[in-house]
């Protein structure tokens, strides 16, 4: 049981690394293909890893070591969310659960990493992108547990793999009222959490209106490279974690070489459709004024809080 | 605009990117680590705006030079190319200076447009120090008043082998 776990975390980790940079290229070449343009190949992000991994580390005067841990740690905290979610497959180690509350715990950490980045080099933008990204941490962490909460009321269980275990079991229950609203609820959350339109614009050249790149603006070389690559897997991942509780088919459920390609097919073909749907979204959204972004978030959290209620009342009646 | 309109406009306008011409004999003196990607900071040392147009141009979606791995960033430290404007004022000669010490190795500064080559209309004007070629090291010119996007295209072509 505890080989199987460990083969499917590395697994999952290996295939996620590779995936990610293409998932991202996906989904600006999308972007590209609905505004007109050729694009660059979904390949881009990978050649840009590269590139950005050759080239020499700059400092700017007076930065500290957090400059080059925050970024580990970011990349780091990814890769443990990558083992942890259930994307190739189920089988989750016994001691380290794959507890919902863990997994926000392990997304805090890479979020408050890359928070002390922004702050590490003392510039303004990159202290106002790191208080935005805190405001926006602080106002979405708890409807991230609400939401995937209200889930885990039905099966009696915290832990993302029997959630995602007991809804291959019972396909109705995806489609109950209870589940579409955590969803909703969860989508938003993740949109935020990571930066996408309409909370922050990830393709943005104006310094006023960034959340996210403001953080990154004084890392180069490796470190830029170790923190791009970490948000990128900060997304696939919850886009994974949302492919997972919407089609959690295909997913490894004991491990045998055949079970696990067909999970790692399967968790391909669920983030290319989701990458092509956010970004396909995104070109018809614009960036929400900051202050209007605690209302859309407030609005999931309410959603999410009307699944748990109606959760409970399910399992009640 | 309504999302209709917006999807209408997406159908109607398909793609408006023109066909890639072949590519242009790559830079000599291109760094390796540069190839299929290059992030671009621009820094207006004191153009007209005219240049500015046709960078605008060639990052937009005819011209589109992203297709080729070129890419505008926000900030110096993201950047491998520092891509200079206009002659030099007094008040940009330091700024320029210290985005390019900004800017981690290996980096290559191209100078645009006929200012920043050789000063143009503006030699000797008063508040000008010089050409962007008189005050720093520069690897590539773009000659034209302003460059077409298509030289601008063909000169980061060179730069990212693409």
């Amino acid at each position: 049981m505890r080989l199987d776990a460990a083969v499917l975390a590395v697994t999952q980790v290996v295939v996620m690394v590779v995936l990610t940079p293409l998932l991202i290229g996906l989904m600006r070449q999308v972007r590209s293909r609905l505004e007109g343009r050729a694009g660059a190949g979904i390949a881009q992000p990978w050649r840009d890893v590269r590139k950005l991994l050759a080239k020499e580390v700059l400092k700017a005067p007076g930065t500290s070591w957090v400059q080059a841990t925050g970024p580990v740690v970011l990349v780091a905290s990814s890769l443990v969310l990558c083992a942890l979610i259930p994307l190739v497959g189920t089988v989750a180690f016994p001691l380290i659960p794959d507890d919902l509350f863990v997994v926000v715990g392990v997304l805090l950490i890479g979020t408050v990493a890359l928070a002390l980045v922004g702050l590490d080099a003392g510039s303004a933008f990159g202290g106002m992108g790191s208080s935005r990204h805190m405001t926006i941490a602080a106002l979405v962490e708890p409807t991230v547990l609400v939401a995937i909460y209200a889930l885990s009321v039905p099966i009696g269980s915290s832990a993302l793999s029997q959630i995602v275990d007991s809804r291959m079991q019972s396909p109705a229950s995806i489609a109950a009222p209870v589940s579409l609203l955590a969803l909703v609820a969860l989508a938003i959350a993740v949109i935020a959490e990571t930066s996408r339109m309409p909370v922050d614009n990830p393709s943005t050249h104006l310094e006023l209106t960034m959340v996210h790149e403001a953080m990154t603006l004084e890392s180069s070389g490796r470190d830029l490279a170790w923190l791009e690559l970490g948000s990128w897997l900060r997304l696939a991942a919850l886009l994974g974690l949302i492919g997972a509780l919407v089609l959690p088919w295909g997913l490894a459920t004991e491990i045998t070489p055949l079970t696990l390609l067909i999970g790692v097919v399967a968790v391909t073909i669920k983030l290319a459709i989701l990458g092509a749907v956010l970004a396909t979204v995104e070109v018809f959204l614009a960036k929400l004024r900051l202050f209007r972004v605690p209302e859309l978030l407030a609005g999931s959290f309410v959603l999410a809080l009307l699944a748990v209620t109606a959760s409970y009342l399910t399992v009640q009646a | 605009m309504t999302f209709r309109r917006a999807l209408r406009l997406i159908t109607k306008t398909g793609r408006v990117a023109e066909p890639a011409p072949p590519p242009p004999e790559p830079l000599p003196a291109r760094p390796a680590e540069l190839a299929g990607s290059v992030q671009i900071r621009h820094v207006d040392c004191g153009s007209c705006n005219g240049c500015e147009i046709e960078i605008a141009n060639a990052f937009g979606p005819v011209y589109d030079v992203e297709r080729y791995g070129a890419r505008l960033v926000a900030s110096p430290r993201h950047a491998d190319v520092v891509l200079a404007t206009g002659v030099v004022t007094r008040n940009m000669l330091d700024p320029l200076r210290r985005t390019i010490d900004a800017t981690p190795r290996p980096r290559l500064v191209i100078a645009l447009g006929d200012c920043a080559r050789n000063g143009g209309m503006f030699t000797g004007a008063y508040g000008v120090v010089g050409a962007v070629t008189d005050v720093v090291d520069v690897d590539l010119e773009i000659p034209g008043c302003p460059p077409e996007p298509e030289a601008i295209v063909s000169a980061l072509r060179r730069v990212t082998g693409r």
